[in-house]
């Protein structure tokens, strides 16, 4: 039973990532977006833990909302996958549950 | 009709939203529809289950006695995690004592808050059939 | 859907996240607004010309795909989201939902969470 965890707060104003980090097993899957975008840049005091968590995760973030907060696709963090929203829908199908970390 | 594995996550404070309290009307209601209920307690989730909420002073609806009222609700799993209670500096003892009466057990009172690791949590929310988010 | 229009992202979120799902041929057995999300279902919001209109919106897909948007009648009745019905029976002098929407209760929730293969919480 594999769970598809739904990121929609900034790393720097909420505790959503460091949380949904906690309580992730390995096979699940990470998604930003809304302000959950803001964990995809590199170089950025968030970033070590996302880098970690690629080790475990496989992380997605929502095109349209990384466009709409003007983050460059190059400076995301390599590993993260951009999906837009049918592929966000894909994702709902791709694993058995979500779990949105409000 | 099939049942389910229904988990609500509590991740907000009472008081200073409408989330807690609006959650958990939606546990109460859910109780006629016979799932399997759990309830996760997760950061400042567990402040909605502290001991002496007293909201005379602020003019709004105190339902903190509601959650003992759970057990009646055959609501009996309620899970609270440790490493947020660490976190804000408070244990088991500062929460609302939360029992249910075990019908498989000569209806014995016992506990309905398990205050478990991250890691059993993790296990928990991985169980799940409908996860629902307040 | 826990969240009113406008002030949180989550409302649009969540009308591109149906919309998208439609187009993907999936069924959606219901929307179900909580908290101040009842707030997506007045149809007297006026937004500027060069915006969106949320609650429009959610009304044509109502109208075009026949999805079913329910609001929570307690969340809807303390958030002043009334119903022709509602508003005759609270006596009050007039009522504000838009094209589409229903009052139910939380059950429809729960039942959505019964029926449904998936289940996505968009709020804030």
């Amino acid at each position: 039973m594999s769970v598809l965890h739904i990121i929609n707060k900034s790393p720097y104003d909420r505790s959503s990532l460091d949380t949904c980090l906690r309580l992730a097993q390995p096979d699940s899957a990470i998604l930003l977006i809304e302000d959950g975008i803001y964990a995809v840049q590199k170089n950025a005091a968030a970033a070590q833990k996302v880098e970690q968590a690629l080790a475990n995760h496989q992380i997605y973030a929502l095109q349209p909302d990384l466009e709409a907060r003007g983050i460059n696709p190059d400076n995301m963090i390599d590993g993260i996958a951009l999906v837009d929203y049918d592929g966000f829908v894909k994702l709902t199908t791709d694993y058995d549950k979500s779990q949105s970390w409000l | 009709m099939a049942t389910k594995k229904f988990l609500y996550v509590n991740r907000t404070a009472p008081h200073g939203s409408i989330y807690a309290q609006e959650s958990l009307e939606v546990v109460l209601i859910a109780a006629a529809f016979e799932q399997d209920v759990s309830l996760a307690f997760i950061d400042d989730g567990v402040y909605q289950l502290m001991q002496n909420q007293d909201t005379s002073g602020i003019g709004s609806k105190n339902f903190s006695p509601t959650y003992k009222a759970l057990g009646d609700y055959d609501v009996s799993k309620i899970y609270v995690e440790q490493e947020s209670l660490e976190l804000r500096g408070l244990g088991k003892d500062d929460l609302m004592p939360l029992t249910y009466e075990d019908e498989d057990d000569d209806w014995a009172e016992k506990d309905s808050i398990h205050v478990v690791s991250s890691k059993e949590l993790a296990e928990i929310i991985d169980q799940q059939d409908v996860i629902l988010n307040f | 859907m826990n969240e009113g229009p406008y002030t949180h992202q989550a409302s649009d979120s969540a009308y591109h996240f149906t919309a998208a799902a439609l187009r993907a041929g999936h069924e959606i057995v219901r929307v179900f607004f909580y908290h101040d999300g009842v707030n997506n279902g007045t149809r007297l919001s006026v937004p500027p010309q060069d915006d969106r209109n949320v609650s429009e919106r959610w009304s044509e897909l109502a109208n075009e795909h026949g999805v079913e948007l329910i609001l929570c009648v307690a969340a809807a009745q303390r958030r002043g989201l009334l119903d022709e019905d509602e508003a005759k029976r609270a006596g009050k002098d007039s009522n504000n939902m838009a094209p589409g929407f229903q009052i139910s209760g939380l059950g429809q929730l729960i039942d959505a969470g019964i029926q449904a293969d998936r289940l996505v919480v968009f709020g804030d």
